[in-house]
């Protein structure tokens, strides 16, 4: 599937703002059910983006306006041919030991409830117990951009059974970890199939660590493994290490921010993709 | 408290204090003894008075966490030098140094090929699993491979020559600023005794402090010295009056996370000619807050973008990022396995012997000794947390063992090691005082650089075995002496 997404996000300021700069993870890095077609990312000030890759293999940029702004676009173009695998991760750049992701950190540290989840979705198979544990939050959690923040934590979440695909990501690798599965947070964007191509935020889902399969993707928002219709942008333990976006300013007031993501299938159909990654 | 019998540097033995008595006498003390002897206690009293008066006027203040009386008080200070002969220092510098080598060793290692858990020498979950392993330096290397550039290493004593490293400090080691102030008062207060006894000078630190940092620079200038600054958390930090005193010594500038920032990964420092480019920085910063971008989100004691500067190789921080693997005290335990593994000799320094209470057979060992051991958290400091089996009372032996059965892998035991003591002018007179030893190793690009002998610190309360500033512990001069 070719996938082609576009978005803008804007920020503006009540009154102009110093020494702003942001750490973006808004590129995706190829894999071998991922080909990066074209990808691009345009800012309306002056000002640099210095391309680093993270200690995750994320690819990062650093945005350094040259003054201080008043209002910042950043507008992010890209077009991705991927390829089915059920979900299954091959060819990615691994720069860290998988031993390191069955770290629990502020955001995904269990309480007694997390741990009681986690036992009774034990099955003693860790590919078992991932499709298990996706099920039930998926029956059992309402999705509500209402009731959770960007900062919430998984025992937060799974105490309110509520929240949006950032809680559940969370809450799926928290339980994992506790079961002795490495784990961890994906950010990127899903073509949805419901119609909808504008969406509010990019998307969020987990990928776990299986035996003779590698790493899997596990989006418990969708009840789900990950298809050719998701985008991995960026990896992490939590949230915070894979967020789109992490800023800093000095003054400015009042910061709104407008972002609105257009995923669309488009262009060559799923056999074509299949070709191109194998050329 | 019931006092352990220990080796007193003076007089060789634990057992009783007698003045009058000539015999016995190590040689260290030989100078020091006679001018006891020599001082009745009311001299003694008026130069204790005359000392802690030089102190108020420089305002050497420390402040105590959970002390509501007061955020800042005085650090007792002694004013019996503690001694230690050219002989012994020769031999603790060389241990030293190996030591140090084989901490900065570890940390390539651990964040590079990681030999040391390839060849099993230690569980890799216990550094992969570990918080103070810092994800953002794998795979780094800082400027000049130095990780550890200002090491603190706490030295005990239980014999003439049984020296034992108790544990490593490769954060933000603190107490240098009392070793230089301890020396400007001494030589103040008893400047005759320093022609008597040949002591080696600390006052070159600032100096060789200096010199390792601007071994470490990035930018290899021709001509201009590299710009380096002292990044202090602020003045509520309770080391911030070293922070300044040292930036002062060194001539840098002092600064806080607000006076510097981050432009096209190159940090500057906010000056009233405009922006300066800043090479080092001698941060006093914890890791976790040092970027609010990478690290804690929340945190106003950091720069923004500094961690993507420090990716860019374009400035260096002192100490590396992540060096709290190395000093974590459940890595502690394996130091004498890593210096054999890096060095390829045995340990001149030896460690303390070790439980890992992460292990259950060490755990049922140490449940059974509670009140001949001592308890430590793994990452605690500052004498905080921890139980000193035989001066707690039974309910807290209790409740520390519930503790340690909950959550084993956050703790080690130790033996209880009776430290040597030293005379210490208290207000019945001059009595021996447990005591421990902090020497201070630079390492630069250009090589190692020790001042002899370090920060001594004393308990100031008979048979007390805490002698961490944050436990009303003292300080002494150190004076290194020729033989």
């Amino acid at each position: 599937m070719r996938i082609r997404v576009d978005y803008r996000t804007v920020y503006q300021y009540a009154s102009a703002a110093s020494d702003v700069l942001q750490l973006l993870r808004v590129q995706p890095a190829g894999h071998e059910g991922q080909h990066i077609v074209s990808w691009r990312i345009d800012i309306d000030v002056d000002g640099h983006l210095k391309r680093a890759e993270d200690a995750f293999g994320n690819i990062t940029h650093m945005l350094y306006p040259d003054g201080p702004v008043k209002t910042l676009s950043l507008h992010v173009v890209g077009e991705v041919d991927t390829v089915e695998s059920h979900g299954v991760l091959s060819g990615g750049h691994e720069p860290l030991p998988a031993t390191v992701f069955l770290r629990q950190t502020e955001l995904t540290r269990p309480d007694e409830a997390l741990r009681a989840l986690g036992r009774q979705v034990d099955t003693g198979d860790a590919l078992a117990t991932c499709h298990r544990l996706t099920s039930f939050l998926y029956e059992q959690f309402s999705f509500d951009p209402d009731v959770t923040h960007s900062h919430t934590d998984a025992a937060h979440a799974y105490a309110l059974k509520a929240g949006v695909c950032q809680d559940y990501a969370h809450v799926f690798v928290s339980v994992a970890r506790s079961l002795g599965i490495p784990a961890r947070y994906v950010s990127g964007h899903l073509v949805r199939n419901d119609g909808f191509v504008t969406q509010p935020a990019a998307h969020a889902w987990a990928e776990a660590l299986v035996p003779d399969l590698g790493w899997v993707a596990f989006d418990p928002t969708n009840g789900m493994c990950a298809t050719q219709a998701y985008l991995r942008v960026a990896v992490g333990l939590d949230y915070r290490d894979a967020a789109p976006v992490r800023g800093a300013r000095r003054g400015g007031g009042a910061e709104t921010m407008n972002v609105a993501v257009t995923t669309t299938a488009t262009g060559p159909n799923q056999q074509q993709g299949q070709i191109q990654t194998q050329a | 408290m019931q006092a352990l019998p220990a080796f007193d540097e003076m007089f060789g033995t634990g057992e009783f204090y007698d003045a009058r008595s000539p015999e016995g006498v190590t040689t260290a003390y030989r100078a020091i003894r006679q001018w006891l002897a020599d001082s009745p206690q009311e001299l003694m009293a008026a130069r204790r008075a005359q000392a802690e008066l030089f102190f108020r006027r420089i305002g050497i203040t420390f402040a105590v966490y959970g002390d509501a009386q007061a955020t800042e008080r005085l650090i007792p200070f002694d004013i019996v030098p503690r001694i230690l002969t050219r002989r012994e220092w020769t031999r603790l510098e060389r241990g030293l140094k190996q030591r140090v080598a084989a901490l900065n060793m570890f940390l390539a290692d651990v964040y590079g090929a990681q030999e040391i858990l390839k060849a099993g020498i230690i569980p890799a979950e216990l550094v992969l699993m570990n918080p103070a392993f810092c994800l953002h330096m794998v795979g780094r290397q800082p400027p000049g491979g130095v990780w550890v550039h200002i090491a603190g290493i706490d030295l005990v004593r239980t014999g003439p020559d049984e020296f034992f490293v108790l544990e490593d400090n490769a954060r933000t080691p603190s107490g240098v600023s009392y070793m230089l102030e301890n020396r400007e008062v001494m030589l103040k207060l008893v400047p005759d005794l320093f022609d008597q006894v040949k002591v080696a000078p600390v006052e070159t630190y600032p100096e060789m402090l200096l010199e390792t940092l601007a071994s470490v620079s990035p930018r290899k200038q021709r001509g201009s010295h590299p710009t380096c600054v002292l990044l202090t958390p602020g003045q509520y930090n309770s080391a911030f009056y070293e922070h300044s005193f040292l930036a002062d010594k060194l001539g840098i500038e002092l600064v806080e996370g607000s006076d510097l920032f981050v432009r096209d990964d190159i940090v500057f420092m906010r000056t009233t000619e405009g922006p300066q480019r800043v090479d080092v920085i001698y941060r006093r910063v914890d890791d976790g807050f040092i970027d609010p971008l990478v690290f804690e989100p929340t945190s106003m004691l950091g720069v923004p973008g500094l961690m993507s500067a420090y990716a860019a190789g374009n400035v260096t921080l002192a100490n590396a990022v992540g060096t709290g693997i190395a000093d974590d005290k459940a890595i502690y335990s394996y130091m004498p396995d890593i210096v054999r593994f890096y060095m390829g000799e045995e340990p001149i320094l030896a460690n303390v012997p070790t439980w890992r209470c992460r292990e259950p057979e060490s755990l049922m060992y140490v449940l059974d000794r509670l009140p001949e051991l001592v308890v430590k958290e793994v990452d605690g400091s500052g004498g905080y947390g921890m139980l000193v089996g035989p001066h707690a009372p039974k309910a807290t032996i209790a409740a520390f063992a519930a503790k340690l059965k909950s959550n084993p892998e956050k703790f080690i035991a130790q033996p209880t090691l009776a430290l040597s003591t030293c005379p210490t002018a208290t207000d019945g007179g001059v009595a021996a005082r447990h005591v421990d030893l902090r020497p201070f190793v630079l390492t630069g690009a250009d090589g190692v650089r020790i001042i002899p002998g370090g920060l001594t610190r004393v308990a100031m309360t008979a048979g007390s075995l805490v002698v961490n500033s944050s436990q009303g512990g003292g300080t002494k001069d150190t004076w290194i002496i020729d033989d």
